[in-house]
This record gives C-alpha cells, sequence and structure tokens, in this order.
C-alpha cells in the first residue's frame, strides 16, 4: 500500500466531505441545534423543573451530556449513510473506486467526514446547552475521546447502512427503527438505576448507554456503569465494525458487480 | 539500465494485456466467454461491438468497477489481482454514463480526482488548471456540474479521467449525444493526447469515429472477441464497396458499367457497387466515356460499420465464434 498517497487521497476526501457539510448547512448543521433547543426547553426547562434532580445534579445538567451525545451519534451516522449511499446512487463512488486508493482510504476518509460533522454539531449543541445549564468538564480527556470515539462507531455504521441500501428508504429504516430507540433507552433522559434490575440488564446490552454515560462522566462526573467497561465496549465496537466495513469493500459488496 | 534494454522492455511491454476473462453475472448471464486481447504501449485502439457484446463488462473489469469470474487482466505489467494499486494509477476512465457528482462545482470535481490519486493540493490545482482550459471548462470552474450541457459533463469527465495524467485512458462512448462540432473538437484532443504518448481504448457506437481516430481494431460479440486486428487490415477484408455519385446533369436510366453495378437512387444520384479487384480510375474512365459528368463521390455508408455488421451478421448466421 501506498502510504503518502493514501493520506493525500484520504485528506482530499475529508476535504470534499467538510465541503458537503458546509454548502448544505441549512440539512446538516441547523434541523439538529432545533431539534436539541427543543429538547432543553420541553424536557429540561419545562418538564425538567417538576423532575427535580437526578444522581445529584439537576435535570437539565443531567440530560445535557446525552442531549450531546445523541446529537454527535446521529449526526456522524447520518452523514456517512448519506454521503456514501449518495456517492452510490449517483455513481460518483466510481470516482474513488477507480483510483489507486485503497479500501481503507475510503473507510476512513468518510468516517472521519461523520465524525467531523458528529464534533461540529455537537459543539454547536453544547453552546446551546449552555443557555440553558451550567456545564463543566470534569475529566477532558475522557469527554473528548469518548465523544471521538462514539462518533467513529456510529460514523462505521453509518457506512455499513450505505453499502447494503439500495434505495433512499433503505437509509432511513436502521436510524428510524433501531437508531432512534437505542438512543432514547440509551440513558439520555434517565438513570438506569431508576429501573428494576432485568431492565437494568437488559439496558446493559445497549452499547449507546456505555457512551452516554462515559461522556455524561467526563462532564459531570457521575456514571451508571465503570469507565474502563465503557472504553473496552466502545473499542470492540470500532474495531469490529470496521473489519467488517474492510470486508464488504475488500468482496465489493454494493458497490461492484 | 542501458537504454537498449529500455526500448526493449516498452516494446515487450504492453499497456493491456487481457488472457482468458470470463464474467458470469449473478443472474447466469455470461458477458464474457473468454477474451484475449493485448493493446500495444501508445496505440488507438478501438473495443467495438454491439449493445449487451460485453464491451462496458470488460472494461469494468480493467478499472476494477466489475469483479471478474476468471482469466488475466495486465495493465503496463501490473496484474490487477495481486497489484491493483498500481494497475489503477495507470488508467483513466472516462465512462458511459454520467456519473458526475452533480451538485459538486466543476473545480472541484477535478481537483478531488487528483486527490484521489495522490498528487498534492498544489500540482491538483495546476492540473485541474491545465485540462479544464484544454476542455473548454474554465470558464466554468465555479459552477455546479448541474448546470453544464450533455457535452460539457462528458469534457468534464474527460477533464477528470486525465487530471492524474493516466497512460492509458479508457473512453467508454465518449462522444454519445454530443453534436457534430463538439465532437469533431473531442477527436482533435484525443488525437493530441494520443500523439502525446497515452494509450487509448475507445468504445464508441460512432464507427466513422473509430475507423478515423484508430490504429487498431477489436470487435467483441456475445462475449467473444470475432475480429481483432490492425484497422487498415480490417478494412482491407472489405471485398466490395459502394459509391454514391451525384451527377452534374439529371439522369433517367443508369449507364452500362462493364465490371461495375450501376443504379439510380434517384435522377441526380448514381450508386455504384465495386469490388476490390477495380479500381476508381476504370470507373471514371467509363463514366467519360458515356459524357457522364461527376460532381462528388461519397462511401455510400461507411466502411467499418460496413465490415461490422457483416461480421456480427455473418456470426449469427453461421453460429460461428470466431475468435
Amino acid at each position: 500500500m501506498n502510504l503518502s498517497l493514501n493520506l493525500v487521497a484520504v485528506r482530499t476526501l475529508i476535504r470534499k466531505e467538510v465541503i458537503r457539510v458546509m454548502r448544505i448547512w441549512v440539512q446538516t448543521i441547523v434541523p439538529p441545534a432545533i431539534t436539541m433547543t427543543l429538547y432543553f426547553i420541553i424536557f429540561g426547562n419545562l418538564i425538567g423543573r417538576r423532575i427535580g434532580s437526578m444522581d445529584g445534579f439537576d435535570y437539565m445538567q443531567y440530560i445535557a451530556p446525552g442531549l450531546i451525545m445523541m446529537s454527535i451519534i446521529t449526526n456522524s451516522y447520518g452523514n456517512v449513510v448519506s454521503s456514501f449511499f449518495g456517492a452510490k446512487f449517483g455513481r460518483h463512488v466510481e470516482e474513488m473506486l477507480v483510483s489507486p486508493m485503497s479500501n481503507s482510504a475510503i473507510i476512513v476518509g468518510h468516517v472521519a467526514g461523520g465524525v467531523l460533522r458528529g464534533l461540529a454539531v455537537g459543539a454547536l449543541v453544547t453552546v446551546i446547552a449552555l443557555f440553558f445549564t451550567d456545564l463543566s468538564v470534569k475529566h477532558p480527556l475522557i469527554t473528548v475521546t469518548m465523544v471521538v470515539l462514539s462518533s467513529t462507531v456510529f460514523a462505521l455504521a453509518g457506512f455499513i447502512n450505505a453499502v447494503f441500501a439500495k434505495k433512499f428508504d433503505d437509509i432511513s429504516i436502521v436510524p428510524t427503527f433501531v437508531l432512534t430507540p437505542l438512543t432514547y433507552l440509551g440513558g439520555v433522559f434517565y438513570s438506569i438505576s431508576l429501573l428494576p434490575e432485568f431492565w437494568q440488564n437488559v439496558s446493559k446490552a445497549n452499547p449507546i448507554l456505555y457512551m452516554v454515560n462515559a461522556f455524561r462522566y467526563g462532564i459531570l462526573g457521575t456514571s451508571d456503569i465503570g469507565i474502563g467497561y465503557a472504553y473496552a465496549i466502545v473499542l470492540i465496537f470500532v474495531i469490529l465494525l470496521f473489519s467488517a466495513c474492510l470486508f464488504l469493500m475488500n468482496r465489493g459488496v454494493g458497490i461492484r458487480e | 539500465m542501458r537504454s537498449g534494454q529500455v526500448v526493449k522492455i516498452r516494446r515487450l511491454m504492453k499497456a493491456l494485456s487481457i488472457n482468458a476473462l470470463t464474467k458470469t453475472y449473478a443472474n447466469g448471464n455470461q458477458a464474457l466467454k473468454g477474451i484475449n486481447f493485448d493493446v500495444d504501449v501508445g496505440d488507438f485502439y478501438a473495443l467495438l461491438g454491439p449493445n449487451g457484446a460485453g464491451k462496458t463488462t470488460a472494461i469494468g473489469i480493467i478499472t476494477s468497477l466489475v469483479n471478474k469470474s476468471g482469466g488475466n487482466v495486465k495493465i503496463f505489467g501490473h496484474d490487477i489481482d495481486t497489484e491493483v494499486e498500481a494497475a489503477k494509477a495507470c488508467i483513466g476512465l472516462v465512462p458511459q454514463e454520467i456519473n458526475l457528482n452533480l451538485w459538486e462545482k466543476v473545480g472541484n470535481i477535478v481537483e478531488t480526482q487528483a486527490g484521489y490519486y495522490g498528487l498534492n493540493r498544489r500540482l491538483a490545482r495546476s492540473r485541474t488548471e491545465k485540462y479544464l482550459r484544454a476542455l473548454r471548462l474554465w470558464d466554468r470552474r465555479h459552477d455546479a456540474a448541474r448546470s453544464l450541457s450533455g457535452g460539457m459533463k462528458r469534457r468534464l469527465m474527460i477533464a477528470r479521467a486525465l487530471v492524474h495524467e493516466p497512460r492509458l485512458l479508457i473512453l467508454d462512448e465518449p462522444t454519445a449525444g454530443v453534436d457534430i462540432e463538439i465532437r469533431r473538437s473531442m477527436w482533435e484532443f484525443l488525437r493530441e493526447i494520443n500523439d502525446a504518448g497515452t494509450t487509448i481504448i475507445l468504445t464508441t457506437h460512432y464507427l466513422e469515429e473509430a475507423e478515423s481516430l484508430c490504429r487498431h481494431v477489436a470487435i467483441i460479440d456475445e462475449g467473444r472477441i470475432i475480429e481483432d486486428a490492425p484497422m487498415s487490415a480490417v478494412l482491407r477484408k472489405l471485398q466490395r464497396e459502394v459509391f454514391v455519385l451525384t451527377l452534374a446533369e439529371p439522369m433517367l436510366a443508369p449507364p452500362e458499367l462493364d465490371g461495375f453495378d450501376a443504379s439510380l437512387r434517384n435522377e441526380d444520384e448514381l450508386e455504384v457497387g465495386m469490388g476490390r479487384e477495380r479500381n476508381l480510375n476504370e470507373l471514371f474512365t467509363q463514366l467519360n466515356a458515356r459524357n457522364v459528368g461527376v460532381i462528388s463521390l461519397r462511401n455510400k455508408s461507411n466502411r467499418l460499420e460496413e465490415l461490422f455488421m457483416r461480421l456480427v451478421e455473418n456470426k449469427q448466421d453461421n453460429g460461428v465464434d470466431a475468435a
């Protein structure tokens, strides 16, 4: 593999993805900002006042990290799935496939694009959150690494979705029927200690629970699960999903006859 | 290495070497049934065939867009199975269908493609300018690709394919739907590229295009190569040609010509069929003797087209595999 060629190719692909996100900023940046503002107003401000505190924090403060993580996850996923499927649909994916850039470079470039969009939206949502509550980062390293790793996991998942998608409906099925329920049940709005023991155990099968809690630990210093365990789970997902992406690309699934 | 050795290696090396290439699609369609052909370095090579013959499948395999079922493909000596990145770096592809990101700016499309081939930003920009200017698209570099006309989109795909200056340029029906003026200018441009040393493989349904541009022709039909020879040798196989003569004076009945078949298309045009053993001097001698004035002369149909139809039809009639 020609490393310098692939580095240039990855940089080019990231630049292209960033240009794409900026070109359609009304679709990529504004909607999550509006949605999250509504969450903060309705759940945090109006309903949250009646809920009181959770794990020793006022409700608005408690849900803020989860909402930031939710926006990062959904945007990382959405960016890659729409970009790569769009390239397949418009057949300009062939620009990459005929070039000498490796399949790993194609995956890394798209995933990096998704992560960057996730981070951009996450930063914007954090700024919005600061209008509603005070947030101070307790563990900066954990916060940053968990954000990057979590968005990588979902960017890779979005890539796999795009590989298999044959029509536009296929890129909305997983977010609607899998991603959204897992996010809502991943402890964004509540501590799993509120659940009966059975449902607590069921919740532990949800990878988003680990991401949300580790991120919350990074900001607030509180978590329902062990942080080391969360890192292990997220890293395993990164490795498994990247391997799956590479396998699919090498086999030409969904992209080559 | 001595220059003599380099020259020898260049002579021996093929720009493209295809051996026993097969492709069977998942639906059972056997698109390629073991084709073999070589393209010399610097050649301008026509790959012709009716719709569904297997041309685009072959190009897809060469460019790694289609997985092959069997056989070998080497590009400048690089096997696509074992040295795929080196093989891909040698190729520029202009596909049959428009595959541009129509929302992207013209300049960005070409510059991004250069990046995919590992060209640094500065070089990518200068090459982008070079090829957009050469294909008369520089003024449109800030426009989205969707705003271009059909002919401009085709030219943009050529610029995109050339930006990394490939040694082998593959054009899959590059002039489809392009008006005659732009087509001619594209021919001129392709000749220049070829003269500068780029090997070109062209598929086209415009056989006059292939005859005008290419030095070697292969005809593929039903997944097999049925002709593969220099253009001049292929054209020599034509046993008979038909000419249309525009007459100086209207004529009511065709003249009796010894050794030629003459018939009137209308009172101003005479159609004359002649075998290879005859020549035009004999024809004009006889016409002069009968006081028949001729203003102009043209082939009734393109010569390559005639041969192409004959080869394809013969194969269908005889059920012969001429590979």
